[in-house]
């Protein structure tokens, strides 16, 4: 079982590795989406520390669903997808697989580049630990819930702008309490009930999202 | 249609038979208490104390934000009954619900705005519950969105019954993570456990209104699913001797 998650997992990491510029395109995004803040809301350092915990999130959030609609699609274009799900391993774990490859090509690197955009909207240190841990905890969701759209989407002729509308509302909690974690370091609390939250809606998501997920590709491919 | 089983209107064509034998008298219901209400709310009930007149928007605004909330939670119901147990009726009977349940979520949003600028002075804050109730309309939007887009019918009520159930288990969980995250709104004033804080007109006028919604939305969501049905099966023969008795 945890072959088929291997297999699945390091073949979406070699695709990756092969189309290295197409993989980083989440990433740049990302930063050129954070940068565009300063130039719209004004350079004033003070305003900018007040919004920079939401701004980093909610283009990670961007990144994330841009970038996860291509998941399945190729797959499914190809005609691999069909024969993943006819290897006769669980579509759950095929999921999860993707989800967890999606995270590590697209997540992770959001997590690495946030302290840099950080910086760029004058966070103090304590504030970029804890949007990182947050990060760490909170873009996993997405990736899982992201996987979810893709599959419910997929194959569809707007495909793109749909799966944003259906999983953005989803991954609200994960918003609030992602940005709220940095929120409350700022304001001189701890932030570990935020934390708290959103582990357990990593392991309420981790729980749903991937059977749903297969649910959805079983149907689409019908 | 001798004996009545829990599944016989599962039949589109008795389905059909049932709304409309049904519908007048939903209309009749609807229009009959919605002008009782009206009547009690803007009459009968006394002004408010603090609010002046300005409250008595909440006799459409509440049964409007009640309704948007049953419907979506009777929607991810018939959308789960259709896909497992293959009831065609029943997924045509969900995406009959979102429309309505919808158009209830923005008039509750609507209303709210006209009730908060009077009494908050200012059309919008993002408090928890306009929020969340803000969130159920994009849930609406998003589900809505899915099924038109899918051109495969059963496809687009099967995907559409998933959406509609994730959205269902996570309504809880956005609802007290905005909770949580900000809240200005006036605490609840019907709850089930403390008495009313209400006048008994004011009340009465409001559940008359709700009444007055829920026939509505039966009639409406039953013609909406008797158009589905009939388009869908408009090879069927039932469709034709349908057709061919109200062409008489």
């Amino acid at each position: 079982m945890s072959a088929a998650f291997a297999a699945v997992y390091t073949r979406e990491l070699r695709l990756a590795l092969r189309r290295r510029v197409e993989a980083l395109l989440p990433v740049v995004f990302f930063v050129v989406a954070v940068s565009l803040f300063p130039v719209g809301v004004g350079p004033e350092p003070q305003t900018l520390r007040v919004i920079a915990a939401g701004v980093v999130w909610v283009c990670a959030l961007l990144a994330s669903m841009l970038s996860v609609a291509n998941l399945y699609a190729l797959d499914h274009a190809d005609g691999s997808l069909e024969q993943m799900l006819l290897s006769g391993h669980p579509p759950t774990l095929i999921a999860s697989a993707k989800a967890a490859a999606h995270w590590t090509i697209t997540g992770a690197p959001l997590v690495l580049a946030a302290p840099l955009i950080g910086l760029l909207l004058d966070m103090s240190p304590a504030a970029l630990a804890t949007l990182v841990a947050a990060l760490l905890l909170g873009t996993p969701i997405l990736s899982l819930l992201g996987g979810m759209g893709a599959a419910l989407t997929l194959g569809l002729r707007s495909a793109g702008v749909l799966l944003i509308l259906l999983i953005l509302p989803l991954s609200i909690p994960a918003l609030i309490f992602g940005s709220g974690a940095v929120g409350a370091v700022d304001s001189g609390i701890s932030a570990s009930g935020h934390f708290s939250l959103l582990g357990a809606l990593l392991i309420l998501t981790a729980l749903i999202a991937p059977p749903a997920t297969a649910m959805a590709l079983r149907i689409a491919l019908e | 249609m001798n004996s009545l089983r829990w599944s016989t209107f599962a039949a589109p064509s008795r389905f059909y038979a049932l709304v409309n034998a049904l519908n007048p008298w939903l209309w009749a219901v609807a229009i009959g208490l919605a002008l009782a209400a009206l009547y009690i709310g803007f009459f009968v009930a006394p002004v408010d104390a603090t609010q002046g007149n300005s409250y008595r928007i909440i006799f459409i605004h509440v049964p409007a934000a009640w309704l948007s909330m049953v419907l979506y939670l009777a929607m991810a119901f018939w959308a789960a009954i259709g896909w497992m147990l293959n009831a065609r009726m029943a997924s045509m009977l969900a995406r009959a619900i979102a429309p309505t349940g919808a158009m209830f979520t923005f008039v509750a949003l609507w209303t709210g705005s006209f009730w908060g600028k009077p009494t908050w002075g200012t059309w919008w804050v993002w408090d928890a519950r306009l929020t969340s109730e803000l969130i159920l309309l994009f849930l609406y939007l998003g589900y809505i969105a899915l099924v038109s887009s899918i051109d495969d019918v059963v496809r687009g009520d099967k995907s559409g019954a998933v959406l509609a159930i994730v959205g269902a288990v996570n309504v809880p969980i956005i609802y007290f993570s905005v909770v949580w995250w900000n809240t200005l709104h006036q605490g609840a004033t019907i709850s089930a456990t403390a008495a009313p804080k209400m006048a008994q007109t004011m009340l009465l006028a409001m559940l008359l209104m709700t009444l007055s919604f829920w026939a509505y939305a039966f009639a409406v969501v039953f013609t909406r699913a008797q158009a589905l049905a009939v388009e869908r099966e408009r090879h069927a023969e039932w469709v034709r001797s349908a057709a061919g008795k109200e062409l008489q």
